[in-house]
């Protein structure tokens, strides 16, 4: 299947691609990695008259660090965000979950803006920038405005983002000397999760101080299981030790039924996966 | 139509296309380069993999605008001089092939694999390809003729 035609426009620098999105309106759809948007008009779910590809705008690519925040570019890919030794050190769980996302090749073209702007709640990245709290920088026409993950992320495929705006950057709060996991549970590799956790811990002498845990595929969007969070503070990081606080994982939960396991079986993988994520990211 | 002027094994092509042109079919039908397939609808087999300034892509999810002005490799680009490349001739003699389909784009993400990690472990390997489908192999070949071309004793 070939997409349906298009007008295709590569501006360099994003006042240019925000003018070519405020003259065509919702006619425009904006190309990132096209990981995801090139399958969608291949299938023309989609069929946009206008294809403003941001891969030309320089200024949307790179890591760099910005005081206590990490400042990754909307248009850094996923082989750029899981090799980098910054993400490692202060945001290790978005590093582990990009590992297992999709494939070398869709790692090498999808960017980490591109997945967060297309909020497919099976993504692996959303639930990791929210539990870390992250904020995205947004520019439209009337210029621009930080939006904090838990106000990004509005329903299935749905975000903060207007028509006429671009995601420029996603700011991480650094969490160096934390330890990160993602447990992804799927039935074929590089596809996306049938659940998977987002585990982030800081240990204070062999025992968990602070815990940040993200949901992949608990609900129509990426979740923050704040219930889980608070239970684990003081918890021993083995098994046994946080299974208690990785039962409240359901909590406001709201999965959804498919070929790959009905709610139910969801909800007792968040709980099993929680104390899994949590326990290797505390490094067991 | 768009104009787009790119690298392809080495030559330097110029063709006006039609924007929704996927780089594969670019490719193939533009310029006969059909040792490049195309093996699904989904993104998921790998079959159609080339290089995009020396990193694997999936050329079916790539349009060819996009690669205007850079350099693509295709399988067709991988001897010197009527030798094979290392990788192609290691993927001979493993017998990482029965029918063959899916052959240039396990070649190709091999390159990229091998270029990323030249010792890999056997599950590297198997993690390196799991972008590309194989119906025949059963993959045990495959793995080999990677592990045979970074040197080791296989
Ligand atoms: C075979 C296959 C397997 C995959 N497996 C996984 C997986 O296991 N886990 C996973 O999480 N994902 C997976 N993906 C999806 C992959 O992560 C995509 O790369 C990612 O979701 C989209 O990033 P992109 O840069 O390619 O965005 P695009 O496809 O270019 O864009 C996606 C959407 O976001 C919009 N958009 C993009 N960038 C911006 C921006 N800066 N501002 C505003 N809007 C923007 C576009 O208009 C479009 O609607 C897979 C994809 C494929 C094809
Ligand atoms: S044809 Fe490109 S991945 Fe299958
Ligand atoms: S050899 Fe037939 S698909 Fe791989």
């Amino acid at each position: 299947m070939i997409p349906a035609p298009f007008d295709y426009l590569a501006p360099t620098t994003v006042e240019e691609a925000l003018a070519a999105l405020a003259e065509h309106g919702d006619d425009a759809k904006v190309v990132a990695g096209g990981q995801s948007l090139l399958p969608v008009l291949r299938m023309r779910l989609n069929t946009p008259e206008v294809v403003v590809d941001l891969g030309r705008i320089d200024s949307l690519r790179g890591i760099r660090e910005e005081g206590d925040h990490l400042v990754v570019g909307a248009m850094t890919t996923h082989h750029e965000v899981r090799t980098s030794d910054l993400v490692r050190t202060h945001a290790a769980v978005l590093a582990h979950a990009t590992d297992q996302l999709a494939d070398s090749q869709i790692r090498h073209r999808g960017t980490l803006g591109g997945a967060l702007a297309h909020a497919d709640p099976a993504g692996d990245q959303g639930a990791c920038v929210l539990s870390l709290g992250a904020e995205l920088e947004v520019t439209g026409p009337g210029g621009a405005r930080t939006v904090p993950a838990d106000q990004f992320f509005l329903g299935l495929f749905e975000t903060a983002l207007g028509d006429d705006e671009i995601l420029t950057a996603v700011r991480i709060p650094k969490h160096t000397g934390w330890g990160g996991h993602y447990e992804k549970f799927v039935r074929v590799v590089h596809q996306w999760p049938i659940v998977a956790v987002a585990a982030s811990v800081r240990l204070e002498g062999g025992t968990i101080a602070e815990a940040r845990v993200g949901l992949t595929n608990m609900g129509p969007t990426y979740l923050r299981a704040r219930g889980v969070e608070e239970a684990l503070v003081g918890a021993t990081p083995t098994l046994d030790g946080v299974r208690e606080a990785a039962e409240r994982a359901t909590e406001g939960t709201d999965p959804p039924s498919d070929l790959n396991g009905d709610a139910d079986y969801r909800r007792h993988l968040a709980g099993v996966l929680t104390a899994r994520a949590v326990v290797a990211a505390a490094g067991g | 139509m768009a104009r787009i002027t790119l690298t392809v094994d080495g030559e330097q092509v110029t063709d006006d296309v039609e924007p929704r042109t996927l780089l594969v079919h670019y490719l193939r039908e533009h310029l006969g380069k059909t040792g490049t397939v195309i093996g699904c609808d989904t993104s998921n087999c790998g079959a159609c993999t080339v290089h995009l300034d020396g990193r694997s892509v999936k050329s079916c999810n790539v349009l060819a605008v996009q690669a205007d002005g850079h350099e693509v490799t295709t399988i067709e680009g991988l001897a010197r001089g009527g030798e094979l490349h290392p990788v192609q001739e290691a993927f001979r003699e493993c017998h990482g092939l029965q029918c063959g389909f899916c052959t240039p784009g396990m070649i190709m993400q091999s390159i990229d694999l091998l270029a990323e990690n030249p010792s890999p472990t056997e599950d590297e390997v198997r993690h390196g390809l799991e972008g590309n489908l194989c119906r025949c192999t059963g993959y045990h070949n495959i793995v080999r003729s990677v592990l045979h071309a970074a040197g080791g004793a296989q």
